[in-house]
């Protein structure tokens, strides 16, 4: 693990826009945590004879149709767009990891539990959670369960996949003859060579999460109104357009370059790690 | 060869009859008597008494099943609760619009993703790679409301060029020049589709050249250009042309932000209102199209992949 993320700053001088990147990553991460101290007004305070102010002035970002402040919103958003890529990837990895892992272990079991992945993937992604949603019901806890079950899928075959190819590794057969059982075969074996693999789905489903939960905030089926995400804000604004643009711009830059970086992060992980692509990179 | 397609085309079925049970669990998964939820608290009795005769709800779960399953089979799916239609209806009536934003957005996405992943992959590593594959991962991150957004804002409601909303059929008056309603939403559509389509070009391009018959191709003194073409371009174009079908799949479901964005009254669009109208009848057919599609490209994409690349066989 440590070894992985050494890899990190090499890779990012190499390519200064992945730096970038990350820096922006930090300051999503400090929006997020530091809120209340950034943000310069509370982001549900209306003033009602500032509406729909252009940027500049007092309020550096304009104010949206109830003259609360596009700024502050935009910082307290970062709050909502980190616990749905956290949550995300959580329950992604967290389900996808053991589905995969079992099913290369043990084949009758895998049948089974990849034909049920593959039932899944037959879904459109976005019908998929929709349906889910019209299930649970809207709200936060509900948007990262159905976009997270669109990540099962993709990561269940993933892990599968590595999990496969580590089985048949000489190694792992070494480690078996030799009286291993099964749970140190995966704690020592399986489960630390598939950490860089990890990695790089764990950023680009990071960064998916961010485009998945603002179509739902969009349609009005992802976090209630009440909350500041960036998808909510766009949604609230697509009415001001014309006479109000920047309300449009700031909570959509945050979302493509929250997703960008995270692309640009995950890209760099599998240029370090994957040797098939390493390869041509070196050609 | 035929016992390949028994055996690929028997696993779809299965695939669907898996997946058709679960869309059919989905309306017994909402929370609370699903007539209620749908007819609202207001219903009387009679009301109740009906759908619940009409949705077959006093019938044993597998009997359901099978009666859904049967009428499906026939063409029936249902009738929606909102427009009191047969489902099959509201469906087509969305079709036209659906059909052919994912069409016009498969043309921009095969026209800029195929020769621009070309490029990239020609002069790879290079700045004019970096920048496109850059640009690529750019247009990847885009949602695409946004885009949409403004597309409108910029080519609509600024220039005039094109309508910010809605769409005519072109079976009616203004015929083909309807089209240009789909012109701005196939385009925010298309950025982060056809940004895919340029990186699997790419990639799928650097790893044919990669092969021995590339270099034996060089080797033999073909002229470079000949051997991208000839050798590189139509081996690598197999796996772009099968993502194809993928992509026109997944277009139908994630035009639903993009239907919404413009005002298109397409399936997607029909979608979502249905589930603001607990019309769940509606989305259960949408659904249940929607996999039947994506599982028969699927097949037809696997076995003529298997008929153009005789070395699938191998595997």
């Amino acid at each position: 693990m440590r070894q992985v993320l050494m890899m990190l700053p090499t890779s990012a001088i190499r390519r200064p826009i992945t730096a970038l990147g990350v820096l922006f990553l930090v300051v999503i991460v400090i929006f997020a945590a530091a809120s209340p101290w950034i943000a310069p007004y509370p982001p549900d305070v209306m003033d009602p004879v500032n509406r729909l102010l252009p940027p500049g002035g007092d309020h550096l970002m304009g104010t949206d149709h109830f003259g609360r402040d596009t700024f502050s919103r935009v910082v307290f958003g970062a709050r909502l767009a980190l616990l749905i890529g956290v949550g995300v990837v959580a329950f992604a990895l967290g389900t996808g990891v053991p589905i995969g892992v079992l099913s290369a272990l043990f084949p009758a079991l895998g049948r089974v539990l990849m034909r049920m992945v593959d039932v899944l993937m037959s879904f459109p992604s976005l019908l998929l959670a929709l349906g889910l949603i019209v299930i649970l019901g809207q709200g936060v806890f509900n948007a990262i369960l159905a976009i997270g079950l669109i990540y099962l899928t993709t990561t269940a075959r993933i892990v599968y996949g590595v999990a496969l190819r580590l089985k048949a590794e000489p190694y792992v057969e070494a480690a078996r003859s030799a009286g291993a059982g099964t749970w140190w075969i995966v704690t020592r074996h399986i489960l630390p060579n598939m950490i860089s693999p990890l990695l790089v789905q764990a950023s680009f489903v990071f960064a998916f999460a961010q485009l998945g939960a603002a179509s739902l905030d969009f349609l009005g089926l992802g976090a209630p109104p009440e909350i500041p995400s960036w998808g909510n804000m766009l949604a609230e604004s697509r009415i001001y357009i014309t006479r109000a643009s920047w309300l449009l711009l700031w909570p959509g830059l945050m979302i493509v370059l929250t997703a960008f970086s995270l692309n640009l992060v995950g890209d760099a992980l599998r240029d370090r790690m994957d040797p098939r692509f390493r390869e041509m990179v070196r050609r | 060869m035929s016992r390949y397609v028994i055996r690929r085309t028997g696993a779809a079925i299965m695939t669907l009859i898996a997946a058709s049970i679960v869309i059919f669990a989905f309306i017994h998964l909402i929370p609370g008597d699903p007539v209620y939820v749908m007819l609202g608290d207001g219903a009387t009795p009679e009301q109740v008494a009906a759908l619940r005769d009409r949705l077959g709800l006093d019938e044993p779960l597998v009997m359901q099943y099978l009666i859904w399953a049967g009428n499906a089979l026939r063409g029936d799916l249902g009738v929606s609760i909102f427009f009191e239609t047969p489902v099959t209806q509201v469906i087509a009536e969305g079709a036209e619009t659906s059909i052919l934003l994912a069409s016009v957005t498969m043309v921009w996405i095969i026209l800029i993703g195929v020769p621009v992943g070309i490029l990239a992959a020609i002069r790879q590593g290079t700045l004019i790679d970096q920048g496109l594959s850059g640009l690529a991962m750019l247009a990847a991150s885009l949602p695409t409301f946004w885009v949409g957004l403004y597309l409108i804002l910029i080519f609509a409601a600024g220039l005039g060029w094109f309508p910010s909303s809605g769409y005519p059929s072109i079976f009616e008056e203004g015929g083909l020049v309807n089209l240009r309603y789909l012109v701005l939403p196939s385009l925010a559509l298309a950025a982060p589709n056809a940004a895919l389509i340029l990186r699997l070009t790419r990639a799928s391009m650097l790893d044919v050249a990669r092969e021995d018959y590339i270099r034996t191709a060089r080797a033999k003194g073909i002229r470079p250009t000949r051997v991208v073409l000839r050798h590189i371009l139509r081996n690598a174009l197999l796996a772009v042309v099968s993502a194809f079908g993928f992509t026109f799949a997944a277009l139908i479901s994630e035009a639903v932000v993009t239907e919404t964005v413009f005002a298109l009254p397409g399936i997607g669009r029909t979608v979502v209102q249905s589930i603001l109208r607990r019309d769940y009848p509606v989305i259960q057919g949408v659904i249940l199209i929607t996999v039947c599609l994506y599982l028969v490209i699927n097949l037809i994409v696997d076995l003529s992949y298997r008929y153009l690349d005789p070395r699938v066989e191998l595997e």
